[in-house]
């Protein structure tokens, strides 16, 4: 064979067009991180994600929590994996939260959706988890399947602070 | 020019150039085009809409029922209030006759929307709204607060003082304050304009209009929807005219909007004046017309009180019954109840209606003042506090006072309420916009007409661009005189939002063009497109419907030709497809297999892992909903398959039965749908390329029967081979995850390629499938189709207890034989096509005259290269039993005969499936 199985992300090809942005809007899209889904009752407190032992782990209903790591592999991690369900795009930068809002109908000021928070919630019209690392600093998880059409929209949602 | 030295905050250190109806004018930062015309005199600015009569501006903001105008550049735009418009250099408008015109160009600006949370949100930056905002910021509150106009102060003139200072010096030192807070958000040209349940109000910014030119990257107008803990409305209130006859003369206006034109834009709006009014407020506007060079005459039918606001105006108890016009049509002079008297503006002021409107929207109720001749807020709704102007507060320590959150005392009222003079009520106009009259009421209401909501429709008033904000509660009222009942007994109209029109593209905002629906797409998406595949819409999901291939003349094959060659590779070699949209639940748990027991018709808990089956699912009313194969991975695992547009509904469906009914399963359901891609490989040749894929497995009929699935690794990656086939061909379903699935399609077409790999879209699938008679939900079927109606009594069980549609089946009407059922349709003529949707009739030559009973219709049709012509699917009414008869089908003007089939036309024998 002439190539042997090669990992394609969901939104290889997209880095020329995020590298336009600038910093106060940076996105970058983190490929091949391992989740999992684990079921069963759960000690995260709702709407939180948390650092674990090597991963990390975002509460999603009661008996819900998705592992997260981009280095692990799902066996590690347990439960049904899911990695290839949604992919990772980070935004952060002064305009961060600013951009979210345009798009995103919950609460994300830091005294709310501080760093450790965690969201299932509309982004645009596209479905996503969004986690807060800090301030003006979140990572989306999008559907592999909507990950065009968020990337698209997060790159117009950017127009107002390119320079 | 009208405009007076020493008055105005517009900045005349700067001229601007605009052109109306062709003139070329000059005005000033901080204008609007109607303070810019009238500092040039011109005071004709529109024509109305039924009668033809000239209009001018009536009052200076949103509430001006008569200046409309169409804005030509920058960008075309149908009326427009002129009093909302600010000037910028280059702009270009002309007054219309009540309806304006559509631009015949995009719209190429931007428009968004953004979500905004506080505590407090403020909706008015007048005095009140200010001291709201303050007290609110100084508590800690995230507050935004917003203003329709494009500074804050609301109808604070100048003139007055707060706190020993001047007023104007206090809003700017509290807009100063305020800004200094981190979390107060400040949005000036923002009109809140609908207010919903739960604190959330949209409002409208307008943020580019006023710049020339726009900045690049902003949107020209912006959504807020503005999330708020608490929401005080600091709207203020519209001054309320008298009616007379001929009431709409330009050069008639508001007293309070003639005050506001001299002290905001510098503008004497005439020089002889006559202001009528039954209320105080009215005086303030003759002592400052008075003030800066009119001639002003007061009427008031009050008897003279000594505690009004002196100054240089003449003052007379009396009436204005009438208005006289010169040859411009505007106003020459006024019909008063002692002789005429000349004028160029007439100033009319009844009183003052609390705008309320927000206050409305979320159903507060409001409640008849007779001191105030204006309906007020009545009992307080919980989130929401009215203060100032708009809670009938109307003097400025009481503003204040509400604004901090106080009670002051009220003032003793010294208005009179004065709705109309006597006059000819054809000629007294209650809705200008709408060219209504006191007459129009009558009329209604001596059609028997009580309810105002009904006077509302039947007469139009309030139904324009305003909404009736100067007209309506004079409706209300004139309505009641009518009847001879009090005015508090009938109300006033509903309040609805937009409070101001609101541009659709506002509304739009980012989602139109690409944005305007998700597009979503598989992982092998850039290779369709490289393919030249071309794509059909399913649900959000583009799909390859078919890959032509270069045509003979030079252009490309029509769809007929390729899904031919695509149907017919697939069946003569192999084909290959990607079907990564169809949707997957892991169902797992002890009870998996009982719970599937209850979501399917069929029995799925003795499927034994390493098999796979097909099963129906059905809703309450036993209605086909879903369909698919189901692969059992281990003792308590199955994958369900599920079509492509059931993946979220199907998921919804098993966990509401699951949470709602089944709480004691212990099964969990998680969506895998993009965690997997699949890819069926299809045809006589499929095992030659699967088993180059898979060098380790043994691909042979007898290692690897029909319905069954294994897993494998190429390349150290997993993937996983399962014998389904929705084609009656050996296939193979190969399903991979989503990061590995362009380098596994990759291979799987380099595999192929000795054998002649053909990749097909959902148009050959749906051929193939339909060359056997498999249905597609949604296709075939629409919501009424049972199981037994697809012929499908096989995949129900008999043996089950209980699952979901199985008491319908009990039902009288499920075993009537008459049921619309699939079959096939040969037309008898091969060639002929029949239209999807077409009707069924019985045999005929001739169309008897309607109603013609309907059969049926076809749901599905092709053409088919297996049987060298053309066929289709229908449900028939009693089909079953009439399959060798023939029907008709009108197509157009003809009559087409077909024959009725099984629904299975290809390989009935299924000799195909094992290769």
């Amino acid at each position: 064979m002439a190539e042997t199985l090669t990992r394609t992300g969901a939104l290889d090809g997209w880095a020329a067009r995020f590298a336009e942005l600038p910093d106060s809007v940076a996105l970058l899209a983190e490929p091949f991180h391992t989740m999992t889904s684990v079921r069963g009752e759960t000690t995260l407190r709702p709407n939180t994600w948390v650092e674990e032992d090597g991963f990390d782990a975002v509460w999603l209903g009661p008996d819900e929590v998705l592992r997260t790591s981009p280095f692990r592999s799902a066996a590690e991690l347990g439960g049904t994996d899911v990695s290839a369900q949604r992919t990772t795009i980070r935004l952060r930068g002064a305009h961060a939260r600013d951009l979210l809002e345009t798009g995103c109908a919950i609460d994300l000021h830091p005294r709310v959706f501080g760093a450790g928070s965690a969201a299932v919630t509309l982004l645009g019209q596209a479905n996503v988890i969004l986690l807060c690392l800090g301030e003006n600093d979140y990572r989306i998880l999008v559907r592999s399947s909507f990950a065009a059409y968020l990337a698209e929209w997060l790159l117009d949602a950017a127009t107002e602070y390119r320079g | 020019m009208t405009r007076v030295d020493g008055y105005g905050r517009v900045d005349r250190t700067r001229t601007l150039r605009f052109t109306f109806d062709g003139v070329s004018y000059t005005g000033h930062p901080g204008d609007t085009l109607a303070s810019a015309l009238l500092a040039h005199g011109v005071r004709t600015i529109a024509r109305s809409v039924k009668q033809d009569r000239p209009r001018g501006v009536t009052a200076v903001w949103s509430e001006d029922p008569t200046g409309l105008v169409q804005v030509e550049e920058p960008f075309p735009e149908p009326m427009l209030l002129a009093t909302t418009i600010e000037l910028v250099d280059g702009l270009v408008a002309s007054s219309i006759g009540g309806r304006g015109r559509l631009a015949e160009v995009p719209d190429t600006a931007r428009y968004d929307r953004r979500y905004a949370h506080c505590e407090t949100l403020v909706v008015g930056a007048g005095p009140a709204g200010l001291l709201a905002a303050r007290t609110a910021a100084r508590r800690g509150d995230r507050v935004v607060l917003v203003d329709d106009r494009p500074a804050a102060g609301g109808s604070l003139t100048g003139t007055e003082r707060i706190c020993g200072r001047d007023a104007l010096d206090f809003v700017a030192d509290t807009l100063a304050e305020l800004r200094a807070h981190p979390d107060v958000r400040i949005l000036l040209r923002t009109t809140a304009f609908g207010h919903y349940d739960d604190g959330f109000v949209l409002a409208l910014e307008r943020r580019t209009d006023h710049l020339a030119p726009a900045p690049q990257g902003l949107s020209r107008q912006r959504v807020w929807r503005i999330r708020a803990g608490h929401v005080v409305v600091a709207t203020g209130a519209h001054e309320r005219p008298i009616v007379v006859a001929d009431n709409d003369r330009p050069g008639i206006m508001l007293a309070a909007s003639a005050r506001d034109l001299l002290h905001r834009y510098g503008v004497l709006a005439g020089r002889r004046v006559v202001v009528f009014t039954s209320d105080d407020a009215a005086y303030d506007a003759a002592a400052d017309l008075a003030g800066a060079g009119a001639e002003v005459t007061l009427l008031d039918p009050r008897p003279v009180r000594g505690d009004s606001r002196s100054g240089d105006y003449r003052r007379s108890r009396g009436l204005v019954l009438g208005t006289g016009a010169g040859p411009d049509g505007a106003i020459s002079h006024v019909f008063t109840d002692q002789g005429e008297l000349p004028c160029d503006l007439l100033l009319l002021s009844g009183g003052w209606n609390p705008t309320s409107h927000l206050f409305s929207h979320v159903r507060g109720a409001l409640r008849y003042d007779a001191e105030l001749g204006a309906f007020r807020p009545g009992e307080a709704l919980a989130g929401v506090t009215v203060v100032g102007a708009a809670n009938g507060t109307f003097d400025l320590a009481g503003c204040l006072a509400e604004g901090r959150g106080e009670t002051p005392e009220p003032l003793p009222r010294t208005n009179l309420v004065l709705w109309r003079t006597d006059g000819d009520p054809a000629r007294q106009y209650v809705d200008l916009q709408r060219d209504s009259t006191v007459a129009d009421i009558a009329r209604a209401t001596g059609a028997g007409l009580r309810s105002v909501e009904h006077v509302k429709r039947y007469t139009t008033i309030g139904t324009a661009h305003d909404q009736g904000k100067t007209s309506g509660v004079l409706a209300s009222a004139i309505t009641a005189e009518l009847l001879g009942v009090p005015i508090e007994s009938l109300g006033t109209t509903t309040f609805r939002p937009p409070y101001t029109p609101i541009a659709f593209a506002a509304l739009a905002g980012r989602e139109r063009g690409q944005l305007f629906d998700p597009v979503r797409t598989t992982a092998l998406h850039a290779w369709h497109v490289a393919r030249g595949a071309v794509f059909e819409d399913v649900g959000q999901w583009k799909r390859a419907r078919y890959y032509p291939l270069p045509g003979e003349a030079g252009g490309t094959e029509d769809m007929d030709t390729a899904v031919l060659r695509e149907c017919a590779a697939v069946r003569r070699d192999v084909g290959i497809l990607d079907g990564s949209t169809l949707g997957k639940i892991e169902v797992r748990g002890p009870d998996a297999g009982a719970f599937l027991d209850m979501i399917y018709t069929n029995l799925m808990s003795s499927l034994r892992p390493g098999r796979v089956r097909y099963g129906v699912m059905c809703g309450l009313d036993g209605m086909v909903i879903d369909d698919g194969t189901v692969l059992r991975l281990d003792d308590e695992g199955f994958l369900v398959y599920t079509t492509t547009g059931g993946a979220a509904p199907i998921l919804d469906h098993m966990e509401e039965w699951l949470q709602t009914e089944w709480p004691h399963l212990r099964v969990t359901l998680t969506s895998v749908t993009e965690q997997w891609a699949t890819f069926p490989v299809v045809g006589p040749r499929s095992r030659d390329v699967v088993g180059a894929l898979a060098p380790h497995v043994d691909v042979s009929a007898a290692a690897f029967p029909f319905m069954t699935w294994q897993d494998t690794e190429v390349d150290g990656v997993p993937v996983r081979l399962a014998r389904i086939s929705f084609s009656g061909e050996l296939a193979w379903e190969v399903s991979v995850d989503g990061w590995h699935a362009p380098a596994l399609w990759r291979r799987l077409i380099a595999l192929g390629e000795p054998y002649g790999i053909t990749p097909y879209g959902t148009e050959t699938m749906h051929v193939l499938r339909a060359e056997k008679g498999y249905p597609i939900i949604g296709q075939d079927t629409d919501g009424t189709v049972s199981p037994q109606d697809l012929g499908m009594s096989w995949a129900v069980s008999t043996k089950k207890v209980d699952f979901i549609g199985k008491r319908s089946f009990a039902r009288a009407e499920n075993r009537n034989p008459l049921r619309k059922q699939l079959v096939g349709l040969l037309p008898l003529d091969p060639t002929v096509k029949l239209p999807e949707g077409s009707q069924i009739i019985e045999q005929t030559a001739e169309l008897p005259p309607p109603p013609v009973p309907m059969l049926g219709h076809v749901t599905s049709s092709y053409r088919s290269a297996a049987l060298g012509r053309t066929f289709a699917l229908a449900l028939v009414k009693g089909g079953h039993a009439r399959i060798g008869e023939r029907l008709t089908v009108p197509v157009g003007g003809d009559l087409v005969p077909v024959e009725v089939t099984g629904s299975v036309l290809v390989d009935p024998e299924g000799t195909r499936r094992d290769g």
